[in-house]
């Protein structure tokens, strides 16, 4: 082969070895997702576990939550205002508010904040669990660790995300009322009438959409990596990192997917 | 092979990519017989182990538990096959976010929480057999001692009463007394229990205590088997050098 052509060549192969990879990862995650699946439709069923993790899950992670929230709102109402002042559409601020809040940053932020709260330490537990053969000791004690482990928290990611999502939802719209009223000097009663104005149904179960996916993807990558970890305390360290950057990334990646595809 | 064995083993291979760890284990281990498996770090006796678990799968060769093909088994049978089996594990895998006694009963609950009472008193039982008494049934096991630790898995193993046990590596990491005492207990619970025991160990004088019969694991595979009182005279110049430990020899 001509010697030029060899930097072309060598670029194609990386494509494709990147490609295999990909794809390689993708078949992995679906057999274990599919593999929960499959499992935890038959009992035995563990809803002590399951209340376990929406306590986890959800209820530890409202503070962290609330305050991405209210802060989010807050800023995003300010900035409103500024831009809108050039244009005298200052009167913008609450539709922009809670449109930008339901639609994108509560899913978004609510999701990124969980992940990395939950991702992490799924796979950190699970994955020390495999590196101290406690996975291995499930299996000799007669118990499905997909059932046991992996099927709780699936379950109540998908409960709990939206049921936060909905929550930073109010919260952000009340970041942003609270600056818009108090600093702003908008009228409380027309704030939130236009609020309540352009808050549509439609936009609520997309949000809820959203979020069930994110949940989803956040416990379903810090189980994948948590329990496909291996080589001791440096493997948990990568798997845990493995799973916060792949969550991050499949939160960001399915979001622009479902908004182009709603709103395209 | 003959029909009294409750663990057979036919050309059993396994390779991780190019690495081809077990190729071709032949082994018979007969009802209530202690076997002991000798060889070296990284010579694929824990692969073996996780085999006949079904923590891993064979590339080739048969497994036979009482007589019935773990490979050609639906998944109910399977789970059955695998009820009769316990393992303590080398660094005892307990489960941390549990107390003991729910670590000692999990089998039989499968980590749910049923019948507590109940389940305590069989803890405690288990825990009795193995020397410990109540007053650990509420620690966590980080509390415990390596030893303490150790037993605690023991007692977990042997609560279920399995019908065969294995032992991986069950004195590493603990000093020579406690080694003995722990090598006395499973000399103990496999007379008391009637199981068949399955050992990994590069501790010879557990292995020779431990077991009635030692078989050396060599480059994939079983290169001896005699009765441990042949251990030190098997005319094996590989068996030689390592139960010897000598660094000069046919084992590089």
């Amino acid at each position: 082969m001509p010697v030029i052509f060899q930097p072309i060549t060598v670029f194609f192969a990386s494509i494709g070895r990147l490609l295999i990879s990909a794809l390689g990862a993708i078949g992995r995650v679906t057999i274990f997702a599919a593999t929960t699946l499959s499992r935890a439709i038959r009992p035995p069923y563990y809803p002590a576990r399951l209340f376990e993790q929406l306590l986890q899950i959800g209820w530890f992670s409202l503070p962290v939550v609330g305050m991405t929230a209210i802060f989010s709102g807050a800023a995003l109402a300010q900035q409103t205002f500024t831009a809108g002042s050039r244009f005298n559409a200052t009167s913008t601020v609450p539709a922009i508010v809670v449109l930008g809040i339901v639609r994108e940053l509560g899913p978004v932020l609510v999701g990124l904040m969980v992940a990395g709260r939950v991702s992490s330490a799924m796979a950190a537990e699970l994955g020390t669990m495999r590196v101290t053969e406690q996975l291995d000791a499930l299996s000799t004690l007669r118990t499905d660790p997909y059932r046991y482990l992996i099927a709780p928290r699936l379950l109540a990611a998908l409960i709990a995300i939206p049921l936060m999502v909905l929550a930073a939802n109010a919260i952000g719209i009340f970041g942003g009322y609270f600056v818009a009223v108090y600093k702003l000097d908008f009228n409380a009663v027309g704030y939130l009438h236009t609020t309540r104005q352009y808050l549509t149904a439609t936009d609520l179960e997309m949000a809820l959409v959203k979020s069930a996916f994110f949940g989803f993807f956040i416990a379903l990558m810090g189980c994948y990596h948590g329990f496909k970890a291996q080589g001791g305390a440096a493997g948990v360290g990568r798997a845990t990192t493995d799973a916060v950057v792949s969550a991050f990334i499949l939160i960001l990646l399915s979001n622009m997917i479902i908004t182009l595809m709603a709103f395209g | 092979m003959a029909d009294g064995h409750k663990i057979v083993l036919e050309g059993v291979a396994k390779a991780f990519g190019v690495n081809q760890v077990l190729d071709g284990v032949d082994l018979g281990i007969e009802r209530g017989e202690s076997m002991a498996i000798i060889g070296q770090s990284g010579s694929g006796k824990s692969v073996m182990l996780k085999i006949i678990l079904g923590l891993l799968r064979t590339d080739r060769g048969a497994i036979r538990i009482d007589g019935e093909d773990m490979l050609s088994m639906n998944s109910r049978d399977l789970e059955r096959t695998r009820a009769k089996f316990g393992m303590l594990f080398q660094g005892s895998a307990l489960f941390d976010s549990l107390p003991i006694w729910r670590n000692v009963t999990f089998a039989l609950t499968q980590g749910r929480l049923l019948d507590s009472a109940r389940m305590r008193k069989i803890a405690a039982e288990n825990l009795e057999r193995v020397g410990l008494g109540t007053e650990v049934l509420d620690l966590r096991p980080s509390e415990l001692s390596g030893g303490m630790q150790k037993r605690v898995a023991l007692a977990r193993a042997i609560a279920p009463r399995p019908e065969i046990i294995f032992f991986d590596e069950p004195t590493t990491g603990l000093d020579p007394i406690r080694a003995d005492v722990i090598n006395d207990l499973i000399v103990e619970l496999v007379e008391e229990l009637g199981v068949t025991a399955l050992t990994i160990t590069h501790d010879m004088a557990s292995a020779r205590k431990i077991a009635h019969r030692v078989a050396m694991l060599y480059q994939g595979r079983i290169i001896w088997s005699g009765p441990r009182d042949r251990l030190y005279d098997s005319g094996n110049p590989y068996v030689d050098q390592f139960v010897q430990g000598r660094a000069e020899g046919p084992i590089r």
